[in-house]
């Protein structure tokens, strides 16, 4: 008997160390909320006014320039956790109103999508937000807002540039022979390629497009962006698809001679610019329904839709800002003006399961 | 009397079981809905590669670990040669870097844009494709990186078991006729051979649930099939169907390993009949170093290479204070881990021993199950039940004492270190279990016969005579730890970061140069353990003869 004592202590004790752990916390934030909206025990709160609650899918070290900056202007803390946007949406769904999320920041149209759908979002309503992103930036219902642009054109060596392409549509064509580095279609610039392409053709014509693109393929699909253009300047390929901040990423450190030089022998192609145009896509945020700090998630994206903070986008990660009139780095500026898809964002989230089994269907590993 | 005492070791069983199974179970209620429509896509498109590429992928791991991993164990045990030392325990270092971090950096040194294969062009003036080279980036480089990171988990199980082997069985044999080689195999290494199995089962087990390096590779295994039918599909429940077909086939492997076991010998630590290694001449001795550098030089010296080349190039400052913050965060989780893991493997596998009922042995083999499962999954099962818990109780609270908890368990460090267990209990199950097998069972009953308590004889005689299955046990999960990454990533709380967190955030945006650092820190923590387990095992153990 006396050992059974035993055990329920050290389990016990075992359950003190657990608890203890949440005392040790790193960062502990104020998730106690106010209770009732008449306000009889609101006062719990007070510390977390000058906070605000970021889930980002977006690398912390590319954000981390903006939310200094942010901080330093407003005096408001930003906490964050970055992780993979599907997961950072069920954590939401799971952690339900007592969710200490009150901004979602994610790198692509589809995922502001899903949240969208899983109505978890709350509408934003802001002039400054309004007035700085144009408006097929923002989601119809206001549910979400466009911070940059991201555009993923084709890129050719000079034995590229002879084959005469100038759409998406060209990469299928059979005299391309194996000339083509592209990543997997598990990558979610693909998928939204294709998903945008699913909007204005109809799906047997893409998935038949699909299938001439795997035909082209120098290599099986691997590696990421930046593995293209190294591809491709070794000579392995002579078309790939990127997007244009891996390629502008790699210009700008000219420390790294290797990747300097291959992105230098890289042109870039802006597609279907007599019809539908390049494709892009955007990272966005989006306000949650349950976030205890609306106000301060609200002066967050204000923030980042600004000007000083569309100019870093532009400078320190190389997208394409979604305020108009910014002043490009030199490196974009080289690639010239282009037409970009005005496709409305949503559509690539809700084709984007389509997408997939257009790709899978195709043999597009 | 005896039989409440025992009831208390089975109650610590369930329990510990019960952990396991919510972040399981909750796959269930993640998975219920119908996908057939999901299921005849991925039947009629890329089920079929999703599981031809696993099982090839899993045959040649698991063939190549054995090997590696069984004829280093055998040189450093049975024989005595100069270097022979350093060998022991250098031959683990390959585990102290993370599977995708080898994955990178052997892509980086063999891709064709890579340093090798622009120099053979530049030498011999030849264009990509006038020449054969293996593509690293393959079914066949994911199972040659796989192999030569995990086959430790073999030689560290393999070398403790023939390590404590007695030279007694052997020598009958020998006298019996045998030929020295014939009667080896026929002893030492069939009585090592539940130690091999556990440690192959652990290995294909990770390899089943590794995503980052064959998504890098392009390989699509069963597992970037889930995470495929999660995120591009969008449906979750379909990803929890898919996980819960991996379980099952988990299940089966594990009652293989089980099988097996069944008919392996008892051994007795008999260290007094400890056979001595053989002690080669130089050529033997230069033999002997050959093979044994070939896993050390594949999976740690040539990689961790690459790695300090491009930390050489990256601009990044290390020793900045967030970067000592990673390093502590990353530690102390893998400390803690690493002892309450310890403290559960043993209460499991302990109460099996003395209760041995249908629910211990259940117990037993139901913690295994998390380590084939994707971190990922494992993550978002945690949360579900835990989220769910913390929301119950902050309605309770509020309804009746007027105040809210928030989230009092999930988005903390103990939601993570849940997951950790529900992922490593199988790691530190796999050194203690064998271990405790090797103990004769006529040592507890004449313990338990002479009035001492299950506790006391836990206590004092296996724990001291376990030491080096422990050790082995805390520090294979403590090296997990430090090396795990999407777990962390979903369910970490705010602002706080690991190492591996850090490596892979640089690493997915291609980022290598600067990953590299955080990498390399994740080696070098890494070491210090790898090197302490090996000195630990190798210390003279108390032994405890039993006629």
């Amino acid at each position: 008997m006396t050992k059974l004592i035993n055990t329920i202590l050290k389990s016990t004790l075992f359950g003190i160390f657990f608890v203890s752990l949440v005392a040790c916390q790193p960062q502990e934030q104020s998730t106690q909320k106010s209770i009732d909206q008449d306000g009889s025990e609101a006062i719990l709160a007070t510390e977390s006014q000058k906070e605000v609650n970021l889930y980002s899918a977006r690398k912390e070290a590319l954000i981390k320039p903006l939310l200094k900056q942010f901080s330093e202007d407003t005096g408001i803390k930003v906490n964050v956790i970055s992780s993979k946007a599907d997961a950072l949406l069920k954590r939401i769904q799971s952690e339900g109103n007592n969710s200490p999320a009150d901004v979602l920041l994610t790198t692509d149209a589809g995922r502001l999508y899903r949240a969208k759908s899983a109505g978890i979002l709350t509408a934003i309503d802001s002039e400054v937000i309004n007035t700085n992103v144009p408006s097929q930036y923002l989601d119809e219902d206001n549910m979400w807002v466009g911070l940059s642009i991201r555009v993923r054109p084709i890129m050719v060596t000079d034995k590229g540039a002879s084959l005469g392409i100038d759409s998406y549509e060209d990469l299928a064509k059979p005299e391309l022979g194996k000339s083509i580095c592209i990543r997997s279609s598990g990558n979610i610039y693909n998928q939204s390629l294709v998903a945008g392409m699913l909007n204005t053709v109809d799906e047997t014509a893409v998935e038949s497009w699909a299938q001439g693109v795997v035909a082209n393929m120098a290599r099986s699909p691997q590696g990421g962006d930046r593995d293209q253009v190294r591809a491709a300047a070794a000579g392995q390929c002579s078309v790939i698809v990127a997007n244009t901040y891996y390629l502008a990423s790699m210009l700008a450190d000219q420390s790294n001679e290797t990747d300097y030089q291959a992105a230098s022998k890289l042109k870039v192609i802006w597609p279907n610019q007599t019809d539908r145009g390049a494709h892009v896509n955007i990272s966005g945020a989006g306000i949650l329904k349950t976030a205890p700090n609306k106000e301060n998630g609200l002066k967050l994206i204000e923030f980042l839709s600004s000007k000083k903070a569309q100019e870093l986008y532009a400078n320190v990660n190389f997208e394409y800002p979604v305020m108009e009139n910014i002043e490009l780095n030199p490196i974009l500026s080289a690639w010239g003006e282009f037409k970009a898809d005005q496709t409305n964002l949503s559509v690539l989230g809700e084709n984007n399961a389509r997408a997939v089994m257009v790709m899978d269907r195709a043999g597009w590993k | 009397m005896q039989t409440r005492v025992l009831s208390g070791w089975s109650t610590t069983s369930l329990l510990i079981m019960l952990l396991v199974m919510f972040p399981l179970g909750a796959l269930f209620v993640i998975g219920y809905g119908n996908n057939s429509d999901i299921w005849s896509h991925l039947a009629n498109t890329v089920l079929s590669d999703y599981l031809t590429n696993s099982a090839i992928l899993m045959l040649g791991v698991g063939t190549m670990t054995i090997l590696l991993g069984v004829i280093s164990a055998i040189i450093v045990t049975q024989f005595n040669f100069i270097g022979k030392s350093f060998f022991e325990w250098a031959l683990l270092l390959p585990l102290a870097v993370p599977t995708y971090i080898t994955a990178y950096s052997y892509t980086g040194l063999l891709d064709v844009a890579g340093p090798i294969q622009t120099h053979i062009r530049a030498y011999l003036d030849l264009q990509v494709g006038d020449y054969w080279f293996p593509s690293i980036r393959s079914l066949g480089g994911a199972v040659f990186v796989m192999s030569f990171v995990l086959y430790p988990y073999i030689y560290l199980l393999a070398r403790a078991s023939l390590l404590a082997q007695s030279s007694s069985y052997r020598d009958v044999a020998i006298s019996l006729g045998y030929s020295p080689i014939k009667s080896f195999c026929k002893t030492n290494l069939a009585i090592a051979r539940p130690a091999i199995i556990a440690g192959l089962t652990l290995v294909l087990m990770e390899t089943l649930a590794d995503y980052g390096a064959v998504n890098y590779f392009g390989v699509s295994t069963f597992t970037t099939g889930i995470f495929r039918t999660w995120y591009g599909l969008d449906s979750v429940s379909g990803a929890a169907q898919l996980s819960l077909l991996l379980l099952s086939f988990v299940i089966v492997l594990v009652v293989i390993e089980k099988a097996s076991r069944k008919r392996s010998a008892y051994q007795d630590k008999q260290s007094a009949h400890r056979s001595q290694a053989v002690k080669l001449n130089s050529t033997e001795s230069t033999l002997a170093l050959v093979i044994i550098s070939v896993p050390l030089m594949l999976g740690f010296v040539v990689p961790v290479t690459q790695l300090l080349v491009w930390a050489f190039q990256s601009h990044q400052e290390l020793l900045t204070k967030e970067f000592w913050n990673l390093v502590i965060n990353t530690v102390s989780l893998a400390v803690l881990t690493a002892f309450v893991a310890l403290a559960l493997a043993l209460l499991i596998s302990y109460s099996n021993r003395i209760r041995n009922t249908s629910l211990t042995r259940l117990s037993k083999n139901t913690v295994s199950l998390g380590y084939a499962v994707p971190g990922t999954v494992i993550a978002v099962g945690t949360l579900i039940p835990l989220a769910a818990l913390d929301n119950t109780i902050d309605s309770f609270t509020r309804e009746y004492l007027g105040v809210s908890t928030g989230l009092i368990f999930s988005g903390t460090l103990v939601a993570l270190v849940i997951a950790y267990l529900v992922r490593f209990l199988a790691v530190a199950l796999g050194p203690i279990d064998t271990g405790l097998l090797s103990i004769n069972k006529n040592l507890d009953q004449s313990a338990l016969l002479m009035g001492h308590k299950p506790t006391t004889v836990l206590r004092t005689i296996h724990t001291p005579m376990l030491k080096g299955s422990l050790v082995t046990a805390a520090l294979i999960v403590f090296v997990d730890v430090m090396k795990e990454l999407p777990a962390t990533l979903v369910l970490r709380p705010f602002n706080f970061n690991t190492l591996a967190v850090r490596t892979f955030e640089l690493a997915s945006d291609e980022r290598l140069a600067d990953a590299s650092l955080p990498a390399i820190s994740i080696v070098l923590a890494g070491l210090i353990p790898v090197i302490f387990l090996t000195k630990a095992s190798l210390k003279p153990k108390r032994s405890i003869v039993v006629r």
